[in-house]
């Protein structure tokens, strides 16, 4: 069953053309890594998943129903920087999202739902390896714990995708190890579906069960920007039944 | 050897440096005095300290026989309420508007340029204006300051609210907040440690504003006493009301720093 789809989509700025002709159904479980070079479009087919771009034609679909081209709590994101609130320590930043569930007016619960939502943020935070500095001020993190802290807010939402904008670009090639097993563990554990944009081709095939290589079919050469990009490759891996890879 | 450019004082060696030019300044001062007063004992323009030491204590503990009140107390109690008042006027509105323009696109497109030319216009300028509208008393004087200082923050904390990381506010709305609590308790905290900056820095010219106005027209503060004493070429008055005037304005801008360190500790990274 696909939980995403889109439809022959066109996204253009101006008379430049980013992406054309896309046409992907994303299979609900799948894990799918995007690559491409830069300026390929992958973070524009990101960002429409995600509704912060919307596409000049066609459509996408989330569970069938058309996409409203806006971020929304059915569709968790981790960016490469910037995900975390620097202001919030670090339970508070998970509790953020559910806070913004119950108490729409002041997104600050109270009683027993504040304690139900710390119980279930401070349960995330262990699960992603961050229970020993839930104190923390987000901004103290190192760039690792900051990708771990962003991973935990959005599955707290229990987001039906889950989209990462080269969410490991920015980290130590160790780190970078250890955050592909976090999220292998959890894409397993709460059976995710994600969209991941990365440069890493390793990362890409190593984490993926299909990656899409996103690239232009045709260049005019005195107009580069007339013709856009899609998915050129489409490569379904077959790894599902392998023990948990490191 | 080491070039001068690397050459960094130690934290006690640069507290020595900072006092050796005041110190110097303290000794020049002392020894013109001096010089003058050999010349003419009754100088009046660069009284001893130990005039200016009198002159102040007079101020400070005698009462007024026309007002029956100790002038000094009275000088800057009114004009600490005009500029409090002031400032709490101008701080609310920053965060009103900052806050407002820095995050919906729609009001800052239609309010942003208007914010921007009124921050250029010379508020000292339009005094008139004011004691036309509204008259000599203590609004025109609070008006001034208010007038005075209040774009400038509101570019400076709107600007700062809007540049806010925009995968941030991807990020929240993501975990659900819709415009109000993306405001509310996204930009809002963030914007918090800013404004106390901003208001920092927009203390200098409010203590401008506050004295300018009230040279013109009042009959108590800080501004109109050195100014009223001018007549009499009274320094020694005068110096000590500078200096008096200079601790306030430190101490206000201590007290907000202190604020902003306690309340904020995650805008200043080393303070853990």
């Amino acid at each position: 069953m696909s939980i995403l789809s889109f439809r022959n989509i066109w996204v253009e700025y101006g008379d430049k053309v980013v992406l054309e002709r896309v046409n992907l159904d994303i299979e609900q479980g799948s894990f799918v890594s995007i690559i491409g070079p830069s300026g390929a479009g992958k973070s524009t087919f990101l960002r429409l998943a995600l509704g912060q771009d919307r596409p000049t034609r066609g459509e996408v679909l989330l569970d069938d129903k058309p996409l409203r081209p806006e971020p929304g709590p059915d569709r968790g994101i981790v960016f490469q920087r910037y995900s975390v609130f620097p202001h919030l320590n670090v339970r508070e930043n998970v509790v953020f999202g559910l806070d913004c569930a119950t108490s729409p007016l002041l997104g600050r619960s109270f009683g027993a739902t504040r304690r139900r939502a710390v119980e279930k943020a401070e349960e995330m935070l262990e699960a992603v390896g961050l229970g020993h500095v839930m104190q923390a001020y987000a901004s103290e993190l190192s760039g690792g714990m900051q990708q771990r802290l962003a991973i935990a807010q959005a599955l707290v939402k229990n987001p039906r995708v889950l989209l990462l904008d080269e969410p490991f670009g920015a980290l130590d090639p160790g780190i970078r190890g250890d955050m592909h097993e976090l999220v292998t563990g959890l894409w397993r554990q709460h059976r995710l579906t994600i969209m991941m944009v990365t440069h890493d081709l390793k990362e890409a095939f190593k984490l993926g069960t299909r990656v899409l290589s996103f690239d232009k079919r045709r260049i005019d050469p005195h107009a580069p920007h007339r013709y856009g990009a899609t998915a050129v490759y489409d490569m379904q891996l077959d790894r599902k039944e392998r023990p948990a890879a490191a | 050897m080491t070039r001068l450019v690397n050459i960094r004082p130690g934290r006690k060696a640069a507290t020595g440096l900072a006092a050796i030019p005041m110190i110097l300044i303290v000794i020049g001062y002392m020894i013109a005095s001096a010089v003058r007063h050999a010349a003419n004992p009754a100088d009046k323009l660069l009284p001893t300290f130990g005039a200016m030491g009198r002159a102040f204590q007079h101020m400070a503990s005698e009462s007024d026989p026309l007002t029956g009140k100790i002038l000094l107390w009275a000088d800057t109690l009114a004009s600490l309420e005009r500029l409090g008042i002031a400032l709490v006027i101008a701080t609310g509105m920053t965060m009103l508007l900052g806050l407002s323009l820095g995050m919906i696109p729609l009001l800052r497109a239609k309010f942003g340029p208007l914010v921007a030319t009124l921050s250029v216009i010379p508020p000292v300028a339009i005094l008139p204006i004011l004691f036309i509208v509204f008259g000599l008393g203590e609004a025109s004087k609070i008006m001034l300051i208010v007038i005075g200082i209040t774009p400038v923050m509101v570019r400076d904390v709107a600007s700062h609210v809007a540049a806010l990381p925009q995968e941030q506010m991807i990020k929240a709305q993501t975990l659900g907040a819709g415009s109000w609590l993306l405001t509310l308790r996204v930009a809002l905290p963030q914007m918090m440690p800013r404004l106390i900056d901003s208001l920092r820095l927009a203390l200098g010219p409010a203590w401008v504003f506050l004295i300018s106005a009230e040279a013109i027209a009042a009959d108590v503060g800080l501004g109109y006493r050195i100014f009223l004493v001018r007549r009499y070429l009274s320094m020694d008055i005068i110096l000590p009301y500078v200096a008096w005037i200079s601790l306030l304005a430190i101490l206000f801008d201590l007290i907000l720093k202190h604020i902003s360190l306690k309340a904020f500790p995650w805008a200043h990274g080393s303070s853990h």
